[in-house]
């Protein structure tokens, strides 16, 4: 147990979800479905794309427990630290999702699917449901399982994706796609240091405010784009390492180059060719040349065999596809010089 | 279609082939798994029954008719053979075509081809982990995360077999050979077709 999980050991092993989202602690009155004071609203400035859904989420972390941010890119939760994330399409509510730190090193996941009278959800069998919303013409949504919860969450050792210094910046990105406003009462970075939740924090962590540093306002928010949606599979401490491919931002890169996420894509072959580019001249990212870029076409693409992400989506995130090409685009006009693939550096 | 759907039907065509195989081969007294004493050869023997070398040994047409060529042992489609488009289906209750190498099908998926299951670097299993290997066989997702595993790829009947078993077959995998074979990437269906 590392020091800042003040409430690690002494926290009592947590009982099994609740049968109902109304039993879970989420809401201070289960009728009026009012949310309880104690679990703080949050949005992270670099939305994961979930086809559109409109999203809420809450975090309640222990009394008296702080976040051990010690290692800036994994900051460990206390036990018994407890997220929710509700879904809503086309106004309402699908499902929503709580995460619970269970022990030390072990977190749970449980989703709930909503009624149709909308007055509460009842939890969905580790296998998941499939079909509970259609998100476009034939398309639908799915609650996935539990095994594809992990898929992302437990990927890179790090569980919770849409929580890190990044995501809660007080410094939000005014390109991020999809961001949510920043209201009052919400957790920010700032409001974490200042509440004394984040432990281990070194004085220059205290004093930057988070940030991706991109060439232009379009790469920064690529970048976030990139490491919020590909970026928990695509990272140094993946399983899928071997590929080469790193698209999540560490906080410990510094300087305008320093992103990973321009070293491994800038011209890069990777592993993937785009179908119909003539045989060698496929790039991960080519820059001046949107179609021959393979990151662009499997995140245009929903075939099963070639879009990205894998899961989570069926329906193609338009304005984040605008906005990457936009940024490849502009890459063919940059000087060579301005940031040379390969230069990135981080501590690791 | 779904891939669920297409994976369990020509599943079947799988275990057909295996029972010709097996039925070829005569009624050879095997030992029962728990007698193998080493993961490799545990490993060997559920390879060679559960109709691995079905789709990852491209076949060739013998004295008796289409048998797996061993000299490519579980390289997957072969690199040097380049598919043409593959025939539409005529009418009725059929589903994918195949090549005679039974290491290329299509069907509502797309064209997927079988992996090169030796531990080459960079075109087999070298660069994977036992972890991965695993996770793609109890998940159906390529190295345990990726893209969809493809049909006819039986996975959800290999993600019955318990670790012991599975972590044998990546240990005999593992101590095979390795050939550089790259196979070819999966193609996507037409778009508008049936997913």
């Amino acid at each position: 147990m590392r020091a800042g999980s003040t409430a690690g050991d002494a926290a009592p092993r947590l009982s099994p979800p609740p049968a109902r989202l109304s039993q879970t602690g989420l809401y201070a009155d289960a009728d009026s479905l009012v949310v309880d004071a104690g679990n703080r609203p949050f949005t992270p400035q670099y939305p994961l794309w979930s086809d559109g859904a409109a999203k809420r989420r809450w975090v309640r972390l222990p009394d008296g427990a702080a976040i051990d941010a010690r290692d800036p890119d994994r900051w460990d939760f206390p036990v018994g630290t407890t997220f929710w994330k509700e879904f809503t399409f086309a106004g309402r509510r699908v499902e929503t999702r709580m995460f619970r730190k269970v022990t030390p090193d072990r977190w749970d996941f449980a989703s709930y699917a909503w009624q149709d009278d909308q007055r509460d959800a009842t939890l969905v069998p580790r296998e998941g449901r499939s079909r509970v919303a259609e998100v476009a013409p034939g398309r639908w949504h799915d609650i996935p399982s539990q095994d594809e919860c992990r898929a992302c969450h437990d990927s890179g050792r790090t569980e919770v994706l849409g929580f890190t210094a990044l995501q809660l910046s007080d410094d939000r990105d005014p390109l991020a796609p999809h961001a949510e406003p920043l209201t009052p009462g919400m957790v920010t970075f700032a409001a974490l240091v200042a509440e004394r939740r984040l432990s281990g924090l070194s004085a220059r962590e205290r004093a930057t405010v988070p940030r991706i540093e991109g060439r232009t306002p379009v790469e920064r928010a690529v970048l976030g784009y990139l490491s919020a949606n590909c970026g928990s599979c695509h990272n140094r401490d993946s399983v899928i390492a071997s590929l080469g491919l790193f698209l999540k931002h560490t906080r410990s890169a510094r300087g305008a180059c320093a992103a990973d996420a321009l070293a491994t894509t800038i011209g890069q072959p990777g592993h993937w060719a785009v179908p119909d580019a003539p045989d060698g001249t496929s790039r991960v990212v080519a820059p001046g040349e949107p179609a021959r870029s393979a990151l662009l076409r499997r995140a245009q693409s929903r075939r099963p065999s070639s879009q990205m992400p894998p899961i989570g989506t069926v329906v193609a995130d338009r304005e984040a596809l605008a906005l990457v090409t936009a940024w490849i685009e502009a890459l063919g006009a940059q000087p060579a010089t301005a940031c040379t693939p390969g230069s990135a550096t981080t501590a690791r | 279609m779904t891939h669920k759907t297409a994976t369990a039907l020509l599943a079947l065509t799988c275990v057909t082939l295996t029972t010709l195989i097996a039925t070829a081969s005569g009624p050879a007294q095997r030992p029962a798994a728990t007698t193998h004493r080493t993961p490799v050869a545990l490993g060997n023997y559920l390879v060679s029954t559960m109709g691995c070398h079905d789709c990852h040994t491209p076949w060739k047409l013998g004295a008796k008719g289409p048998e797996p060529d061993m000299t490519r042992a579980l390289t997957g489609h072969p690199e040097d053979l380049k598919m043409p488009p593959a025939p539409a289906l005529p009418a009725g209750p059929w589903i994918a075509t195949v090549a005679a190498t039974n290491t290329a099908w299509a069907g509502p998926w797309g064209v997927s081809f079988t992996a090169n299951l030796t531990p080459d670097k960079e075109t087999g299993l070298g660069d994977w982990t036992e972890e991965q290997f695993i996770t793609a066989l109890r998940t159906g997702k390529h190295q345990g995360k990726g893209r969809p595993i493809l049909p006819p790829m039986p996975y959800p009947a290999y993600a019955n077999l318990v670790d012991e078993e599975l972590k044998a077959i990546w240990a005999y995998l593992q101590s095979l050979a390795p050939v550089k074979n790259r196979v070819p990437q999966p193609i996507d269906p037409p778009e508008g077709s049936q997913r």
